[in-house]
């Protein structure tokens, strides 16, 4: 230990003279560029919490000289967009649903605000690209089978009051039975009824079995999905002599959906959106390529 | 006497914990209170079977036996928080590795505060307490203070680490981002922090030099502002005992502001002032040369610690937080642009004289790295907190990259750096096994990294921009999932980068287990004593 400033080399600068476990510390100074740099960005600091809101007071903090605001920002934003919108889209409102198409510059502005509403509000569930999640409940947009209509003013409905929410009295609404679970049909009636529908659809099935599932399906099955399978629209039961299936249409998935049936449920997205917006999704949805 | 006084609290500990278990309302706190249980079980058989054996006199030795096992405990945490690391990364690019089987378990929401528990509080955390150990043994020329409260801190923290883990995979956490562990994990960390303290501040007090070096200054801060940090953001009332369920004391904005707080001191404090600490013993050891100079060390030390406190707020730009609060934490960013940098010019210049070492050395060559990605985060940092650069680059992958050019090029090479230092001589052996593995190591290491970040940073413009995209009409064009499929690529380049990170670090297992079993002694061995 030694507490004198001791010279390393004639040319080199002296070391603090304290030594720590062989570690010692040069007495170089601060880099000139360090310290400028370190001062100017106090100075820059300094300026921008005296231009921008900044200091907490007793009561709220100072404004700043700029008057800037970022909620006022955000506001002036939305509200320019609104200002430059209002009109096409209150043409839109007014518009008879079936002729947005007509009009060039209201199609290509439902389309473009339907597009964006779509992605970030039914892409959770219906796919980025509107093909739904075959097998998992939510529907093809983009094909011309429809469960609850295909035309504007179905899908109009549908999106505005959503299908068996709690949240809208007027939401779309219907429930199959749980056939199996509710033991409304026994476990060979059941058997046989899924081979029926196999056989509807036109897949591999037994056909003593699906023979005896006819008369099952007859008497349970055919008030909603129709006797040959076609399904009801005005109930949103399923067209089940097609290949389409909403929840899978393996011997399995069948099965699962005649015991336990399946309850898929759609926000009523009134809550959320606005009339224009829900027209403009709707036509954005209609023009996917299955619309009626 | 002691030890009667420690079986009875490790006895009762264990039947609490006992009685805990049986009434537990949730398997988390379960599984918590039987681990609780066993530890404080074999605590107790191991007093017992010690209980009244005399106790040499140790005075004179450095305490390295806990040190020894830190090193052991930072290798191992470190592959098991980038092996989890390298796991979700793969989930993240390929989402079927979320298995069926796994939910609820080992999906990503479950690992992701696993990853970042690990590499933060259980690599990072015995890092800093084992160097922290050795640092103010070795330069204040002293025991370590307390007789066996080192163990206690050792074992607290890995009991800490256990219980956090199982914790977060069986749904207990406080979600918090890195404050997640549930209230009586932090009752526990409290406890163990306050030992941690007492026993540094205790080595500072007897220590036989006149200053205080300045690597003691930066853990000191360190552990003294993460003991406040870790107190006001972990504010809670739990819903019961028997629960790991608890209820934030702060609400809303506040809460947020509080949690951000912490978020970004835990960066300050723990992983740039306690990790600077160890960059000024071991980067001067290691190179045999003076640090630069001390007036730097100073200065930049009370702007860093003045200014980080103030930063937090840049987490939330264009949030619920008032403008004036987003302003503050966005000019204090900025300002700590230099102090932050005195502690990379520090660490560079020491090697001023000695740059020809880097060609002969890979484990200087580690902790050079080292310092040039703490200066380059360092310096993203500030940046990124200016709110327009923020509005970009906020939510988006750039943070995710930016955290790992920090975390994985500065904290994680400094401290393979160091553990390729203390092994041989906390094992008193010739050197190390193979510099050569060293250097398959760093180049592993380096590699990974710059894939990685520049993975994210590519993936986080990119998205960032197509997030922020509008029409004439002023709808987005694209939606959150498109801009997910366009990120694939360079989720799969980032889980690769993290996949080569993780083969450096094993390979360094394998090269300082190598060291401990093969190396001869060193000759000459002196004796570690700490009085002059």
């Amino acid at each position: 230990m030694c507490a004198k400033p001791v010279k390393k080399q004639p040319q080199q600068v002296e070391t603090t003279g304290h030594q720590w476990d062989g570690i010692e510390e040069y007495n170089n100074p601060m880099p000139r560029w360090w310290v400028w740099t370190f001062y100017a960005t106090i100075v820059w600091g300094v300026a921008y919490s005296v231009a921008y809101p900044a200091w907490p007071l007793l009561r709220e903090a100072t404004p700043g000289l700029l008057g800037a605001s970022t909620r006022a920002d955000v506001a002036a934003e939305i509200a320019a967009v609104d200002a430059a919108n209002a009109a096409v889209k209150a043409q839109l409102v007014a518009a008879d649903l079936n002729a947005i198409g007509a009009d060039p510059g209201l199609a290509t502005f439902a389309e473009n605000a339907g597009a964006a509403i779509f992605r970030t509000n039914c892409a959770t569930c219906h796919g980025s690209g509107a093909a739904g999640f075959e097998g998992k409940g939510y529907p093809n947009l983009l094909d011309d089978d429809w469960l609850w209509g295909g035309t504007m003013e179905d899908i109009h409905l549908t999106i505005t009051h959503g299908i068996r929410n709690t949240t809208d009295p007027d939401a779309r609404y219907s429930e199959m039975p749980r056939f199996g679970a509710d033991e409304l049909l026994d476990e060979d009636q059941i058997g046989q009824v899924v081979e029926h529908v196999l056989a509807i659809s036109g897949q591999e099935h037994d056909a003593a079995l699906a023979a005896a599932g006819a008369t099952v399906f007859a008497e349970n099955c055919a008030s909603c999905h129709m006797d040959d399978g076609s399904g009801d629209r005005s109930l949103g039961a399923p067209k089940l002599s097609d290949a389409i299936w909403l929840y899978g249409g393996s011997r399995a998935a069948i099965t699962e959906t005649v015991v336990n049936a399946r309850f898929g449920v759609m926000p009523d997205w009134n809550e959320r959106l606005t009339e224009d917006e829900i027209r403009a999704v709707s036509f954005y949805v209609h023009g996917r390529g299955g619309g009626e | 006497m002691w030890d009667y006084f420690k079986l009875a609290g490790l006895g009762l500990l264990a039947l609490f914990a006992a009685i805990g278990a049986n009434f537990a309302r949730d398997l988390a706190y379960q599984v918590n209170a039987l681990t609780v249980m066993l530890a404080a079980g074999i605590a107790f058989l191991y007093v017992l079977r010690t209980a009244g054996d005399p106790r040499p006199d140790l005075r004179h030795e450095y305490f390295d036996s806990v040190i020894r096992a830190g090193a052991i405990a930072t290798a191992f945490w470190g592959v098991v928080g980038f092996l989890v690391g390298v796991v979700i990364a793969s989930q993240l690019a390929f989402p079927q590795l979320n298995f069926e089987f796994l939910q609820g378990y080992g999906n990503f929401g479950r690992l992701r505060p696993l990853h970042t528990s690990a590499v933060i509080f259980a690599f990072g955390g015995n890092a800093l307490i084992m160097s922290s150990f050795y640092i103010v043994q070795r330069t204040s020329a002293a025991r370590l203070f307390g007789g066996s409260l080192g163990w206690f801190v050792f074992w607290g923290w890995q009991l800490v680490i256990v219980l956090a883990a199982t914790g977060y995979v069986l749904g207990a956490s406080q979600g918090k981002e890195y404050a997640e562990p549930v209230w009586y994990v932090d009752i526990l960390i409290t406890v163990v922090w306050v030992a941690f303290l007492i026993a540094f501040m205790g080595t500072l007090l007897r220590r036989k030099e006149p200053h205080i070096y300045v690597a003691n200054w930066f853990l000191l801060s360190m552990i003294l502002t993460v003991a406040m940090l870790h107190l006001v953001n972990n504010a809670a009332i739990p819903v019961s005992v028997f629960g790991s369920a608890q209820v934030q004391l702060f609400a809303g904005v506040q809460d947020a502001m509080v949690q951000w707080w912490y978020g970004h001191n835990a960066v300050g404090f723990f992983l740039t002032a306690g990790f600077l600490g160890m960059m000024y013993y071991f980067v001067p050891k290691q190179v045999e040369r003076p640090v630069y100079s001390y007036k730097l060390s100073i200065i930049h030390f009370w702007a860093l610690i003045f200014l980080y406190i103030w930063a937090g707020p840049h987490h939330l730009h264009y949030t619920a937080l008032p403008d004036w609060a987003s302003t503050l934490g966005m000019v204090f960013s900025v300002i700590l642009w230099m102090p932050s940098w005195g502690g990379m010019i520090n660490g560079l210049m020491t090697l001023s004289g000695a740059w020809d070492k880097l060609r002969t050395d890979p484990i200087i060559r580690m902790m050079v790295v080292s310092i040039g990605f703490y200066g380059m985060s360092t310096f993203e940092g500030p940046m990124m907190s200016i709110k327009a650069v923020n509005s970009l680059s906020h939510y988006t992958d750039w943070t995710i990259g930016h955290v790992h050019s920090g975390a994985l090029g500065w904290n994680g090479m400094i401290t393979f750096g160091v553990l390729y230092f203390l092994v041989p001589r906390l094992w008193n052996r010739d050197g190390l096994y193979s510099l050569k593995l060293v250097n398959w190591h760093f180049w592993l290491a380096t590699i990974g990294i710059v894939l990685y970040a520049s993975a994210m940073w590519v993936t986080g413009i990119m998205e960032g921009l197509m997030w922020r995209e509008v029409d004439a009409n002023g709808f987005l064009v694209n939606a959150f999932a498109d801009t997910v499929a366009a990120k694939f690529p360079m989720y799969v380049v980032r889980a690769a980068g993290g996949l080569m990170y993780l083969s450096g670090a094993l390979i360094m297992c394998w090269n300082l287990w190598m060291t401990v079993r093969a190396q001869p002694y060193r000759v000459n061995a002196h004796a570690a004593v700490p009085a002059e």
